[in-house]
């Protein structure tokens, strides 16, 4: 745990040796595929935490620039015949320009008027691929193809594991790069106290708008390669409950930890699985789990944890 | 053509005061808490589904009003007392997770006590349309407008007269001083949500027979409600209200004269377009940030 918070490249190890010797423990491709899911949701909380824990600035329109991403693929791919590389990078670039144009305004805004205006950005895209049927398949959603390079078909969950695996270990990497950067310096700076940080010359601005562009990415990406992978995606991917189950991975993982974001969407993926038994109890249990970590762990999951090893943290 | 732009305004004004009950209640909330309370659309469902439900027994409507405005308000003090209070210290991201969790909580609680299903209640006052200079209007649509305006006068009186409402606006100003003074600020706080319970239960009812209920009436109700609030500069009372009525009339003109696909997103481009000039809203203060 002590490892996993504060050892930059043995949590990077230890995150690396999970996804490899996973497979071993997973009976079937059902569980192969929970956890494909959960992998995405991580590369997604990984870039959201960068936002919300490092630069203290909360976004409830995340599962926007996901459906974005997925949809780019499905529609270029399948409509227009792209090559599925191609539509990828065309949505993220989408994606990062779009975050580009709303952040500056935007990241000028505090606290709860931040999380309005990235709620209504969410909600809009949203009402989009419900509203035009024609390239999106309206509310029913659409076939994606598979995803194809160099010849090469994805397809199974034995080879999405590993591609999600890769992936997943880029963004944290790229992550934990971040954060002990100039600039995640600067960016903690930022959340502490935003005044202090720009009166010793910080370009609060700057980084803000970088690491909602760099998180919007993240989860373009992800959306993407998530669209190829199902084969199906429809706009619930894109809505304001969506990007609120992110937010909460990356709350109840733990704010500006990566591995807490990890943490938090790999058992918020897990989670309603497990309540499948309780049936009609689901959003009882699942809302009460919320409310109760938040009030009994505010700092989240694996810091709170980490906080229990204090002997360890000591040695 | 005047009709027609008459028909939309008439509708508008009433989701618009709908919009505006649910915004002021969000405004109550945050001023004395500092807290944006995502299950405000719940509160709104409560009413709507207890008044549909209770009438269908045989309850007389008003007493099935008053009961679900009751329900709301234990809910709303609840919620305030065992998640809100107690998270008192932490961070805006973690309340505001803590509200939506009691928001999805409240929905699973309402499934299991009312179903899925659409619930109908009946016009208070029949169906017959009023004729307004060629434009036609449900009589709902007045009980609609009448009762909000009438909350809304009473909310305002409240604060001005009473001694609760002015220790609510003193907490609203300064917590630590209010408590000074001798002010129970915990108490407040479970006023304050009490009554934006009350204000979200009747206005669910009240709009019920023009919505239908069912549990998930509250969420785009709530958010809109949100935005109205956040649009009339959050935390100002009369604000609320009036971006409560701008929300409402602009969707019905959109819908009417644009795209009634795309009804829903008007409210979310209009606030996007006032937060990039007016990042405080129309009538919101410019906050200075303290060091």
């Amino acid at each position: 745990m002590n490892a996993l918070l504060h050892g930059r490249l043995t949590g990077l190890l230890a995150l690396g040796a999970v996804i490899a010797v996973l497979p071993a423990f997973l009976p079937n491709n059902f569980y192969l595929d929970i956890a494909i899911l959960a992998g995405f949701n991580a590369v997604v909380c990984v870039g959201l935490n960068l936002l919300i824990g490092y630069a203290g600035q909360i976004s409830l329109g995340h599962a926007g620039f996901f459906g974005i991403g997925a949809y780019a693929s499905g529609v270029l791919v399948g409509v227009y015949g792209w090559p599925p590389v191609l539509a990828l990078l065309a949505g993220a670039v989408f994606v990062g320009l779009l975050a580009f144009l709303v952040a500056k305004p935007i990241l000028r805004l505090k606290g709860h008027y931040l999380a309005m205006a990235t709620l209504g950005i969410g909600i809009i895209v949203s009402i989009v691929l419900r509203t035009e049927s024609g390239l999106t398949g309206g509310p029913d959603g659409m076939m994606v193809e598979p995803f194809r390079i160099f010849g090469v078909e994805l397809y199974g969950e034995k080879v999405w594991y590993w591609v999600v695996g890769v992936l997943l270990v880029g963004v944290v990497w790229l992550s934990l790069n971040l954060i002990d950067s100039p600039m995640g310096r600067a960016l903690r700076a930022v959340h502490g106290s935003e005044v202090a940080a720009e009166v010793v010359g910080v370009d609060t601005a700057r980084f803000k708008v970088l690491v909602f562009v760099l998180s919007a990415v993240f989860a373009s990406v992800a959306g993407s390669l998530f669209a190829h992978y199902t084969g199906l995606i429809t706009p619930a991917k894109a809505d304001f409950f969506k990007s609120i189950e992110l937010v909460t991975m990356v709350v109840f993982g733990g704010m500006a930890s990566t591995f807490g974001a990890v943490v938090g969407a790999v058992v918020l993926t897990l989670l309603p699985q497990a309540l499948t038994v309780f049936q009609d109890y689901q959003q009882i249990v699942l809302g009460g789990i919320l409310m109760a970590t938040m009030v009994f762990m505010p700092k989240g999951l694996l810091p709170t944890l980490a906080a229990l090893l204090p002997a360890r943290r000591r040695a | 053509m005047f009709a027609e732009l008459l028909q939309y305004l008439l509708s508008g004004l009433t989701i618009g005061a709908i919009y505006a009950l649910a915004g002021l209640g969000f405004s109550i909330i945050y001023n004395a808490s500092h807290v944006i309370n995502f299950a405000q659309g719940e509160f709104i469902m409560i009413g709507g589904m207890a008044a549909a439900t209770l009438t269908a027994s045989g309850v007389p409507l008003p007493l099935a009003i008053l009961i679900g405005c009751g329900g709301a308000m234990l809910v709303g003090v609840l919620v305030a007392k065992f998640a809100v209070e107690r998270a008192r210290n932490a961070s805006t991201v973690t309340l505001i997770i803590i509200t939506i969790g009691a928001s999805i909580f409240l929905r699973g609680v309402a499934e299991l006590v009312w179903g899925k299903d659409f619930k109908r209640l009946d016009a208070f006052s029949g169906e017959t349309p009023i004729q307004v200079l060629g434009a036609s209007m449900q009589p709902q649509s007045l009980w609609v407008v009448g009762t909000a305006g009438v909350l809304i006068v009473a909310i305002g009186l409240f604060f001005a007269k009473t001694l609760t409402g002015k220790a609510i606006l003193a907490t609203s100003h300064n917590r630590l001083a209010a408590q000074l003074v001798g002010i129970d600020v915990k108490r407040v706080v479970l006023a304050s949500f009490a009554l934006s319970a009350a204000l979200g239960a009747i206005g669910g009812a009240v709009v019920a027979p023009i919505t239908f209920s069912y549990t998930e009436m509250g969420i785009m109700l709530g958010l809109k409600g949100f935005t109205a609030a956040v649009l009339g500069g959050l935390g100002h009372g009369p604000g609320a209200v009036a971006g409560g009525l701008i929300v409402g009339i602009a969707e019905a003109l959109g819908a009417g004269y644009i795209s009634s696909a795309y009804k829903d997103a008007v409210a979310f481009v209009i606030i996007l377009a006032v937060l990039l000039f007016m990042p405080n809203g129309l009538f919101g203060k410019r906050g200075t940030e303290r060091v």
